[in-house]
């Protein structure tokens, strides 16, 4: 029963969104406010019952309700009851529903926010919004429907969760990564409204601004567990892979982050207006992109999920039409916005464009190196891999320019900045930072590695610089802390993050250059020294967990100092052997501090006699620092947000806007 | 006097300007075309162009001696698998204890043919991980790895005895690909000689 229920409320949210999207839009051109004002709880109602949807799903799994094929294939009866609720997403057609209710709850608040904007700039973003909704809950009904039962032959058990999603990191970071990527929707339907209105006023910019750092900040955390997550559970140590389906969420990361830096210039400044508009279209288009790209196999990646060539054709429509539709109106309309632009060298606008420019060819790069080898195969020009290598070469270059802008950019004024204004302090910083580049590496491990150097310099020039810029300007407010404390909360939150962006590159710079990797063979009482610490091989003993048996190795790890040695610590890797599936997973060991991580996988047993198995181990240093960059970029942007200004009264901010946008009430004519 | 010859200047450029607000939807249509492809192409049970052909001739080094060349002739005699790895590779790691037990199966020969790699780091992985491959050859700068159509590894070729490739293999080999696809293949080869 439960089931049907759900599929029904499915039903009913997608005839909700029709509404959604048509009558606004029609009471918008033909001036019917009654019809405008059907919008919002049309929005509301749709959330409330993909909300009951997705609750009659999860229902289902919590009840081992495996008549339901969808439960039957990801979930079993001795999963662990969290692992059970977060096998509603652990395939393709429950984290669709996942997908779509975030867009509905993103929907119905923005659609509640948006009193705020004049009413055909809401009416129009309420209408755009509702027609993403029916394209996506037409291609779960039609693709993907989640509900789907397996009668008359019920299963007496279910296929049980892939292993290598039961983990911690599995049960949040796709949650986070999606409310990320459908959060994109809110600036690209304020994008659509605005050209379909073709006009842009500073005031609703400001509007835009904690939505486009609200779904920034969730995607950031979402890349950033999803990074965690590879590191812990697949078992080699690496952090970040190239592989189609990550930069599938970094490209919208990057467009989304040139998004908030340029909506901060249409705000302030009245400029960049049509550019801020491409972005936001840009960055959602990319997550569609990027959820065609995972969907429908058209790129071979390590987690791509089943493959239905239905689906692909399906996303692929659904993405020719809203991309398409939205590029051809901008093409059309975006002129309107155009402004005659006055650019001094010397102004943090230019700083600001300089940055854009950077995030987008390095987004274009990117996007190339994942589609390149589809490109070539299309064409019939043969096949092509293309690794990490080329990404690594690209990503390089066009991130250090981008770092040493991020230094300079906040110690300009709006408009024009003479040079010698921070010229002066800033040339110290600059000699200390390369100062520092270079000697800490060479006092520290006695040789220079120029990408090192590179690294710890420039984010040494973005940390010193930043607070620089922000003690004087907290200092300018008030003594001390107070000062800073007063400065605006999005000023705060800007240093935070850029902060983050130093600590991470000092990570990356660090961990990919000094870590040491060692794969050994090992039998219990054998000892490995790396470096300064000797790990010890002591037994190797089975266990069982919930749905599965363990094998797992105990290694003393001790380190050298100043020669004794001292014993730091007992790593327990494992191997899970999960009975349903019979498939193994490797749970690597990892002893972690701020400075450097240990890191032990368990391989295979090489030899069943001797006991003698391979042995992955890996010293990493400063790895950490590149998790904690990105919880203070998240940070950062989670700090803009409380700004007062955003806040503000905001029909007063609108009232120059008002006129142009307000709908006259049909008997007035 | 300056301001109407700037306008007289925009106007200009004003006709032609649409072409530049156009130009995200070209290109968004060029990919949609691409994609649409893409969509008929299935990536991972792509024919190579080569199948039904004699293997690309190449000598490449060996892995385990810089001073030994290896041909494509040294892969003839026998049905035989090729493997494409690298230790770069993420998913190689999780189908190599797959190769392993196929080697101890030894049911036929596999040869390792070690893709945009470091020669240390490949030898270190295969010494710690045991080493399936009756030999591997070793090709840093991916030269032959192109002409055999390598998408990304692992990837696995069928040959049979005269060096005639007869099935491509993207991804990891679980047992269940063992079972139904190679094995058969294997047996057919065997039997057709």
């Amino acid at each position: 029963m439960l089931p049907e229920l759900g599929h029904f409320a499915l039903i009913l949210a997608l005839l909700l969104a029709v509404v959604q999207a048509v009558f606004p839009l029609l009471g918008s051109f033909y001036q019917k406010p009654a019809w405008v004002a059907l919008g919002q709880p049309a929005a509301c109602a749709q959330a409330f019952f993909l909300v009951c949807s997705l609750l009659c799903l999860t229902a289902a799994f919590i009840l081992n309700d495996f008549s339901v094929a969808y439960v039957a294939e990801n979930s079993n009866s001795r999963l662990p009851l969290h692992f059970r609720i977060s096998a509603v997403w652990g395939a393709h057609e429950g984290s669709m529903l996942l997908w779509m209710t975030m867009l509905s709850l993103w929907g119905m608040s923005a659609a509640l926010a948006s009193r705020h904007l004049p009413e055909n700039i809401s009416a129009r973003l309420i209408s755009v919004l509702g027609w993403v909704s029916v394209g996506f809950l037409l291609f779960i009904l039609l693709t993907s429907n989640p509900f789907e039962r397996l009668l008359p032959y019920v299963p007496l058990d279910g296929a049980d969760l892939n292993p290598l999603l039961q983990d911690i990191g599995l049960i949040i970071h796709p949650p986070l990564l999606y409310l990320g990527y459908v959060g994109l929707v809110v600036p690209f339907a304020f994008a659509m409204a605005v050209l379909m209105s073709g006009n842009l006023a500073s005031a609703w910019a400001r509007w835009l601004r904690p939505w486009a750092v609200t779904a920034w900040v969730f995607l950031t955390l979402g890349i950033l567990l999803g990074s965690w997550w590879a590191y812990r559970e697949l078992g080699w140590g690496g952090w970040w892979f190239w592989d189609p389906v990550e930069n599938a969420s970094l490209l919208p990361w990057l467009v989304a982050t040139a998004l908030i830096h340029s909506l901060a210039v249409t705000d302030k400044r009245g400029m960049f207006k049509a550019w801020t508009i491409f972005l936001a279209i840009f960055a959602f288009s990319l997550s569609l992109l990027g959820t065609f790209l995972v969907r429908s196999g058209v790129l071979t990646s390590v987690h791509a999920f089943a493959n239905d060539p239905a689906r692909g054709v399906f996303i692929l429509i659904l993405l020719g039409i809203s991309v398409g539709s939205a590029m051809l109106l901008y093409a059309w309309r975006a002129q309107s916005l155009r402004e005659e632009v006055k650019l001094h060298l010397w102004s943090r606008e230019t700083m600001l464009l300089a940055n854009n420019v950077l995030l987008v060819v390095m987004t274009l790069s990117i996007l190339l190196g994942t589609l390149y080898p589809l490109i070539l195969d299309a064409f019939n020009l043969g096949l092509i891999s293309v690794g990490p290598p080329y990404f690594n070469a690209m990503f390089v270059p066009l991130a250090a320019p981008l770092l040493f802008l991020m230094a300079l950019g906040p110690h300009q004024r709006w408009s024009k900045t003479q040079p010698s204004e921070w010229l002066g302090r800033l040339r110290y910083t600059f000699a200390i930072s390369v100062t520092l580049g270079v000697v800490l590496p060479f006092v520290v491990t006695g040789s220079l590695q120029g990408h090192v150097v590179l690294g710890l310099a420039l984010a040494c020039w973005v940390l010193i610089a930043t607070l620089q810029d922000l003690l004087g300007k907290g200092m300018r407010r008030g003594k001390g802390f107070t000062g800073v404390w007063q400065l605006p909360r999005s000023q705060q939150g800007m240093v935070i993050a850029h902060v983050g962006v130093a600590v991470c590159a000092i990570g990356i710079a660090l961990s990919s250059q000094y870590s040491q990797e060692r794969d050994v063979r090992m039998v219990p009482g054998d000892a490995y020294t790396l470096g300064a610490y000797t790990f010890l091989f002591e037994e190797v003993v089975s266990g069982e967990g919930p749905n599965y048996t363990t094998t797992t190795g105990l290694f003393e790890v001790s380190k050298t100092k100043r020669g004794g040695e001292q014993v730091i610590g007992t790593l327990a890797p494992q191997k899970r052997l999960f009975y349903v599936r019979n498939q193994i997973m490797t749970r690597a060991a990892i002893l972690a501090n701020g400075w450097r991580d240990l890191y032990i996988a368990l391989g295979e047993p090489l030899d069943e006699r001797a006991h003698a198995w391979a042995v992955r181990i890996v010293y990493k240093p400063f790895v950490r620092w590149i998790w904690l960059g990105g919880l203070l970029i998240a940070l950062g942007g989670f700090v803009a947000l409380f700004d007062r200004r955003y806040r503000q009264k905001v029909a007063q901010a609108f009232q120059g806007a008002i006129d142009l946008g307000r709908l006259k009430p049909a008997n007035a004519e | 006097m300056m301001n109407s010859a700037n306008s007289n200047n925009h106007h200009q450029k004003h006709r032609l300007a649409w072409l530049r607000w156009a130009a995200p939807l070209a290109v968004f249509l060029l990919l949609l075309l691409l994609f649409w492809r893409g969509l008929s192409l299935d990536s991972s049970t792509l024919p190579s162009p080569l199948v039904g052909q004699p293997m690309p001739a190449f000598s490449l080094e060996m892995l385990h001696d810089a001073s030994v060349l290896k041909t494509e002739q040294d892969f003839k005699g026998q049905v035989a698998l090729i493997n494409v790895w690298a230790t770069w590779c993420f998913a190689c790691h999780h189908e190599h204890p797959m190769l392993m037990d196929l080697a101890y199966l030894n049911r036929v020969p596999i040869y390792g043919l070690n893709y945009r790699d470091d020669r240390e780091a490949a030898l270190s992985w295969l010494e710690a991980l045991g080493d399936p491959y009756q030999f591997t050859v070793f090709d840093p700068d991916a030269t032959v790895s192109i002409d055999w159509g390598v998408y990304g590894a692992p990837e696995t070729f069928v040959i049979d005895q005269k060096g005639i490739i007869h099935y491509r293999h993207v991804g990891v080999i679980t047992i269940n690909d063992w079972e139904t696809v190679f094995l058969p293949l294997i047996e057919q080869l065997e039997q057709a000689a």
